[in-house]
């Protein structure tokens, strides 16, 4: 039972780091109808540039802070420069053109950084706590709060702020947008922008727990990938759900069952991708939409 | 005082042009009509002065040209769009719907104006957080207007209001457009299909074929011309 | 036929076999070495043309090749490695076992169009690995299966190969295998493409609705689409794995699809012409860009900066650049006559 609670906690960290980058991921595809495969490679380049600060002297936090403002502003000028031009075209050259920006990164970083592993400190202490008699990492404690916090500031910004509302808008009716006085076009990009702070914050969490190169975001973009498929594509709430239920599912599924173990971890979530594209495309909590031409 | 012209105005979609040399006024005050058939590009005017659809001529609003601005400038220039189709925010509750049409507008929220509308229309204050694709037919119809008036607008451009409404509420829709405009002196452009409803409240009209002003004149005597109501207008 | 048709055609088989010309005697001018590089850009080649097959003329995006390649190449290396199957036997069958994994994946993929399909043929060569390492019974797992040496394979990888009464030393002999393959899967390609196949899958991209209200089978054409582009794929990942004596996990990583997708699309997708600039692309770009600079990672930059670059200022890549390039010709050419 211990070791039950152990998992689920820290499954529910990792899945608050797939949550994270599901929500990003799920941002640009609302507003945009766009997957954008580079966020890893974007949250992957973040986390360089926090450790980089880190290891020029800057405070933890402030570290944090910086490097989320600039991820912000990095998003958006992706979006501006590179996806803009290609706004109209069908969604499947926009996939390429991400593509494009995934490979140039993952170059680029090996270029500035090279690729040797990297360990980067954790926010937290890594001791353990104990509660009700088991103990749990307080890192793991850590890492769903500030998930859950960056989550949580999101939702308040577009529930509450013309701004947030003005995306809001942007995303469900463009057309209808415009004619109101909401400038579409940096709605996209502001979008782009919310979606790269929580791709950062994503690398950020999870680079303590796997050491930072630049190929660290790969499986953790594929994760991300099957909790906003299974949340739903359309759903932020989705795409939260989704990664904690994922994160704590892959752990006690590698812990229980042996077939999967630590070793077929991957292939599982590929499984879980198709399995609800097939039998529920919306997932659990989109809409069941009729099949536009 | 003439608040909005067009002067020669083409617009286009792709290749096929739609209007061909448009030109019509509205002055100060005015409640003014384009009628016509399917087609004859109605819609396409108020897409022309609102930018969103490739357009060339002269357009001037207030003394501003028109002519490279898109939507958005138009909304902060105070020109209020209801579309074919309405418009509306169908995930957003009621209330965004309304808080989207003063997001142009500079300072903080206008609660006055918000309370206003909901005297205008009452039945608002008990759906307030209801998604707004939710909403009945005609009661979108009514948001979509309520969040054009949000925007406190100099001139309100009406997309066939009136289109798949019940008559009960079509008229209750232009009773509204009628005291807006005695009251506090809204300018409106208004495209209907439906003309015998235009004529009731629109002072002058302009009689739109194959993207072509064919005939202008008072709504008095557009009505009461026979041969031009069976020819151009159906009835 | 008009006039221009006939000049278009003529200039097209004349490109052709002057191509095949070239391939055929370049390796008198080329070191050994480079020989077996050109044997790669044959390999990408094939690749290529299964994905352009795929998503160029049906419109199904896949960001997955490098795992059909894998498919191939393992089967190559399993039956080569651990059951003494001569090599060039192993080479239809593993086109054989890709292609039946394209259409056993196409099946499920009718289901999913666009992004989605995207989504899960992403996940593919990423879960891949994984699969590859734990049934190590049969893969060989991290380490993967060495076929140097080994006695089916042709020339072992040193010797020279005696072949229609030719001594070919090795690389070269690896060369002419690719490309003779590459070849013939042209010219097999084009004449699929150019035919009612070609014109269905076309058909197809441009809209589905449109076409399914044509009665063209729906289902029927894009699976056998997946299949045929698969197994193009594991012809391909079988010559890999023969010019590179071995298959591992990390012989087929996630960028390999992806780097199949930049070469794709430089060569233009849904036009077979572009196809050889593309595969040199997928290639001699490290080689290339080697030149601006060392630096690990500065390969990948250029490629995805060209990516981009042509999506945004030549959608239709090097064939349409081609494409523009060939009509003012014609039509001098047809003014003058």
């Amino acid at each position: 039972m211990a070791e039950f609670l152990q998992q689920v906690v820290s499954g529910l960290a990792t899945g608050g780091i797939y949550g994270s980058l599901a929500l990003a991921i799920v941002l640009i595809y609302r507003s945009a109808r766009v997957i954008n495969f580079a966020q890893g490679e974007m949250g992957m380049f973040a986390t360089f540039i926090a450790l980089w600060l880190i290891d020029s002297g800057w405070p933890y936090w402030w570290a944090f802070a910086a490097t989320l403002v600039m991820a912000f502003v990095g998003g958006v000028l992706i979006e501006r420069v590179v996806i803009r031009p290609v706004e109209g075209a069908p969604a499947v050259t926009v996939v390429i053109v991400t593509i494009g920006l995934f490979i140039a990164l993952n170059g680029l970083a090996y270029w500035i950084w090279g690729g040797e592993t990297r360990s980067f400190p954790s926010a937290f202490s890594t001791r353990a706590i104990r509660i009700g008699g088991v103990a749990f990492s307080i890192q793991d404690f850590g890492i769903i709060g500030v998930s859950l916090a960056a989550v949580a500031l999101l939702f308040l910004f577009f529930r509450f702020t013309k701004v947030g509302l003005g995306l809001r808008a942007a995303a469900v009716n463009p057309a209808a947008s415009r004619l109101v006085g909401v400038r579409v076009g940096w709605m996209l990009a502001l979008g782009w922008g919310f979606a790269s702070v929580l791709g950062a914050v994503s690398g950020m969490m999870v680079a303590p727990l796997v050491f930072l190169d630049p190929n660290m975001m790969r499986p953790v973009l594929l994760y991300a990938i099957a909790a906003a498929i299974l949340g739903g594509l359309e759903s932020p709430l989705g795409a939260v759900v989704g990664g904690l239920v994922l994160g704590v599912g892959l752990n006690l599924i590698a812990t229980y069952v042996d077939f999967v173990g630590e070793t077929l971890q991957l292939p599982f979530a590929f499984v879980v991708i198709l399995g609800v594209l097939l039998v529920r495309p919306a997932g659990l909590f989109g809409r069941v939409a009729v099949r536009r031409a | 005082m003439t608040l909005l012209e067009l002067d020669d105005v083409d617009a286009r979609y792709g290749a096929t042009r739609a209007l061909h040399g448009v030109s019509l006024t509205v002055g100060e005050g005015e409640v003014v009509a384009v009628l016509g058939a399917n087609g004859a590009g109605k819609t396409t005017t108020l897409r022309a002065i609102s930018g969103t659809v490739r357009r060339s001529g002269r357009i001037v609003f207030a003394g501003t040209s028109l002519a490279r601005k898109g939507p958005e400038a138009g909304a902060r220039l105070g020109i209020a769009h209801v579309p074919e189709g309405r418009g509306t925010f169908s995930e957003l509750t009621v209330r965004e719907n309304l808080r989207l049409g003063a997001y142009a507008r500079r300072g903080r929220f206008p609660r006055a104006d918000y309370e206003g509308m909901l005297e205008l229309f009452p039945w608002i204050a008990r759906r307030e957080r209801q998604q707004a694709g939710t909403l009945s037919g005609g009661e979108q119809q009514m948001l979509a207007l309520a969040r054009a008036l949000m925007q406190r607008p100099r001139l309100l451009l009406l997309d066939e209001p009136s289109l798949g409404l019940a008559p009960t509420i079509v008229n209750e829709l232009f009773r509204i457009v009628r005291r807006l405009n005695h009251e506090e002196g809204l300018s409106v452009l208004l495209v209907e299909q439906n003309a015998a409803v235009a004529f009731e409240t629109a002072a002058r009209a302009y009689v739109l074929e194959v993207g072509r002003v064919v005939l202008t004149g008072a709504s008095g005597e557009l009505r009461r011309d026979e041969s031009v109501r069976r020819s151009y207008l159906g009835y | 036929m008009s006039q221009r048709r006939v000049l278009l055609r003529a200039a097209r088989f004349a490109a052709f076999a002057v191509g095949v010309a070239v391939v055929t005697v370049l390796p008198h001018w080329l070191s050994d070495f480079r020989a077996s590089e050109v044997a790669y850009v044959g390999v990408y080649m094939i690749g290529i043309l299964g994905l352009n097959i795929l998503t160029g003329y049906t419109g199904q995006i896949s960001l997955g090749h490098g795992a059909f390649m894998a498919i191939g190449g393992y089967t190559t290396a399993i039956l080569v490695g651990h059951h003494a199957v001569r090599d060039l036997w192993t080479i239809p069958l593993a086109g054989l076992v890709a292609g039946g994994a394209g259409l056993l994946f196409g099946l499920p993929a009718l289901r999913l169009s666009g992004l989605y399909l995207a989504l899960a043929t992403f996940a593919l060569p990423v879960a891949l690995p994984q699969v590859l390492k734990k049934f190590s019974h049969f893969t060989g797992g991290g380490q993967g299966i060495q076929i140097f040496g080994d006695p089916d394979y042709t020339g072992k990888g040193y010797e020279n190969v005696h072949v229609l009464g030719q001594t070919l030393t090795f690389n070269d002999w690896l060369y002419y295998l690719t490309w003779t393959i590459a070849v013939v899967l042209f010219v097999a390609a084009w004449a699929l493409l150019a035919g009612r196949a070609g014109r269905t899958f076309r058909a197809i991209r441009d809209s589905e609705i449109a076409a399914t209200a044509s009665g063209i089978d729906l289902p029927l054409y894009k699976t056998l689409a997946f299949g045929i582009s698969a197994a193009f794929a594991g012809v391909a990942g079988s010559l890999f794995v023969l010019v590179s004596f071995s298959a591992s996990p990390g012989s087929f990583p996630i960028v390999l699809s992806l780097y199949l997708l930049v070469g794709a699309v430089v060569a233009g997708l849904g036009s077979l012409w572009g196809i050889v600039v593309g595969a040199l692309f997928v290639q001699y770009l490290p080689a290339v860009s080697g030149h601006i600079s060392n630096h690990a990672g500065a390969a990948d930059v250029t490629r995805g900066v060209i990516l981009i670059l042509v999506v945004l200022i030549l959608p239709a890549g090097v064939a349409g650049l081609i494409r523009r390039a060939g009509s003012p010709l014609t039509n001098r050419a047809i003014r003058r006559s």
